[in-house]
Parts: C-alpha cells; sequence; structure tokens
C-alpha cells in the first residue's frame, strides 16, 4: 500500500462518523523507486489531506522534512515535489494493518494489500 | 508503445487458476484489454500521468496494461483475494511500480469518500448475470462518483439501451466506442459450448 492510496482510504464501519484518517501500523515498509513525473506530483497534491500524509508518512518513520502545512509556489520547487513524490508513490507498507480511528476496528495489510472487507454485521 | 506491443506483453499476464462463479470471474483477453486502452490512451489521453482506478481488476490485465503505458498509478479494487494475489506476482514479474492494489467490496464502499479523487476509471465489470443483477450498474454508479475526467466499461450491447437511459438520469454523456465480440472460453461447467460470443459494448461515459 503506498500512502497516496491510504490518503483516501475510510473506514466504512457501521455507526461510524469519522473514519478518516486510518493509522498505520506497520511490521514491514519498503521503499520502491518509481520514476519522478513532477506533473502527476503536482496534479495529485491539491487531492490531498496534507496532514493526514504528513501524519502517514511520520508514522513510518519517513516524514524527512515534510512540512506540516503544504509550502505555496510547490510547483516550482523540484527538491519538496521529489519528497512528495518519495512519500506518495515510493514507501509501502508491506505488513501490518490501518486502524479505524473512531471504532479501532483492525484491517489488516497483508504483502501490500490492505484488506478493507467488512464483516456482514459491520456493513 | 505499439498495440501488438501492448496485446503481447498482456498475454504475459496470468489469470485465474479456479474462476469463482458467484463472481462473474472471465478474463479479459488480452486483445480486447490491449485495444480499451490503447484507445483510451491514444484517442483521449486518459492513462498517461493520470490516477487511474480497475473496479473488479481481477487478475490485473487492464491495470497492468495502464501501467504500461504510463499512469501516473493505477489502484485496482477487487473483492477476490486468490485474484489479488495472482495480480500481485503478475506486477512483480512484470516489475511495474506504479499499481496498487485494494482489497474491498465495491458494493459496500461509500464511493462518496473518494469523491472524483481518480481521474479515470477503467473497468470490466461482472455483467450481473448469475444472482447478481444490476452488479454492473452498481460498478458504473461508483465509477461515475469516484472519477473525475471519464469512466470506461464494458457492458452487453443487449443492455445498451437501459444503460443509456440511467446515463440520462445521472447527468453523464454515454458513448459507444466500439462493439466487440467477446470471446467467452468454456470456463465453467454450465457452459456446454466450446466457447461462445457475445455482444459486448466498450462504453465511455463523461461528465458534461
Amino acid at each position: 500500500m503506498k500512502l497516496l492510496t491510504h490518503n483516501m482510504l475510510t473506514s466504512h464501519v457501521k455507526g461510524v462518523t469519522k473514519g478518516y484518517p486510518l493509522l498505520i501500523k506497520a511490521t514491514e515498509v519498503k521503499v520502491n523507486e518509481v520514476d519522478f513525473n513532477p506533473k502527476f506530483v503536482c496534479r495529485m497534491i491539491p487531492k490531498l489531506e496534507w496532514s493526514a500524509l504528513v501524519q502517514a508518512a511520520d508514522q513510518l518513520g519517513h516524514r524527512e522534512d515534510l512540512p506540516g502545512e503544504l509550502v505555496p509556489d510547490y510547483e516550482k520547487n523540484e527538491d519538496f515535489l521529489k519528497k512528495v513524490h518519495r512519500v506518495l508513490l515510493e514507501v509501502e507498507v508491506i505488513e501490518g494493518c490501518l486502524q479505524c480511528p473512531e471504532s479501532g476496528r483492525e484491517f489488516p495489510i497483508s504483502r501490500g494489500i490492505p484488506n478493507m472487507l467488512l464483516n456482514e454485521d459491520e456493513a | 508503445m505499439k498495440l501488438k506491443e501492448l496485446e503481447s506483453c498482456l498475454q504475459q499476464v496470468d489469470t485465474f487458476e479456479e474462476p469463482k462463479i458467484l463472481l462473474e470471474q472471465y478474463p479479459t483477453s488480452p486483445h480486447i484489454a490491449a485495444c480499451m486502452l490503447y484507445t483510451i490512451h491514444n484517442t483521449f489521453d486518459d492513462i498517461e500521468g493520470k490516477l487511474v482506478a480497475d473496479f473488479g481488476c481481477g487478475c490485473g490485465v487492464l491495470s497492468i496494461g495502464a501501467a504500461m503505458l504510463d499512469a501516473g498509478l493505477c489502484v485496482g479494487f477487487e473483492i477476490d483475494e486468490d485474484a489479488l494475489e495472482i495480480f500481485r506476482k503478475n506486477a512483480e514479474e512484470f516489475e511495474l511500480s506504479n499499481v496498487d492494489l485494494l482489497q474491498c467490496d465495491l458494493c459496500h464502499l461509500e464511493a462518496e469518500a473518494y469523491g472524483q479523487k481518480f481521474d479515470t476509471v477503467i473497468m470490466n465489470p461482472p455483467f450481473g448475470t448469475k444472482h447478481n443483477q444490476g452488479m454492473d450498474m452498481k460498478f458504473l454508479r461508483a465509477a461515475l462518483t469516484m472519477s473525475k475526467m471519464a469512466v470506461y466499461s464494458l457492458h452487453k450491447t443487449s443492455t445498451r439501451e437501459h444503460i443509456q437511459k440511467k446515463a440520462n438520469d445521472w447527468g453523464v454523456k454515454m458513448e459507444v466506442i466500439a462493439e466487440l465480440r467477446y470471446d467467452l472460453p468454456a470456463s465453467y461447467r454450465f457452459h456446454k459450448k466450446k466457447s461462445v460470443d457475445i455482444q459486448v459494448d466498450f462504453l465511455r461515459f463523461s461528465k458534461t
């Protein structure tokens, strides 16, 4: 699971009103090289919940020096875009789980794939 | 990348070992997958550098093709973990790093939470013929909620009028990009013939 995907994920357990952002408890994290596409990163940034991304990167020990607030004029800041690229696409959670912030329900991540399926009584 | 090249790459993608009837696991043939992706990429420029979702991705033939055509990231959504495991191995063999996988039930997903985060959604949904009537329309509804630009999908030609009506209700534009003959090899016991051709539409939905 990449952090770009994590940034969109919400817990839909019945009764939960704020299942976002999911807490990441990782036991194995990998960094895989991905071709840097500054245009793509620039287009993704406005769609992100920035604080959730920074928090996730922090939980995985890969925050480096990403600022708590999004910097202005990031489009021209290649150094910044490279850092965001790394956190969004290169850092991957291989094993661990995601936890719903409200219900505490855990969603396992195994071989890089989060299992967001709910039991019948949870849906 | 040329169409022939893409198709021959997609022939290397492994598919279902034991397809599950209730999930309507019919693989998308490499030929159809390549033609779809090639059109989406060349005619509409909806893959390269885009955030793409593949609904009911199965073993990943469409996602892998999208990744080869340089999608920024392609996220595969699939309920079945056996299919996902084959997908994972495929992605590994092709050394693709711009795909990500998610195990989830698209019928229970609150698509609004993803409101238009994806640029493009591609899918070959279950046609909803086996105890799951209307499944393709549920997939389509979710896809339209989650995509900003366009949704590309395969549907039985016999349902075209119905889908057109729904598209009108939802205020989206529907185009028939191609009429295909979908060669369904006899993958299940209830298929008496060796293979059957069904008429399938390759559709593009966009917001007007």
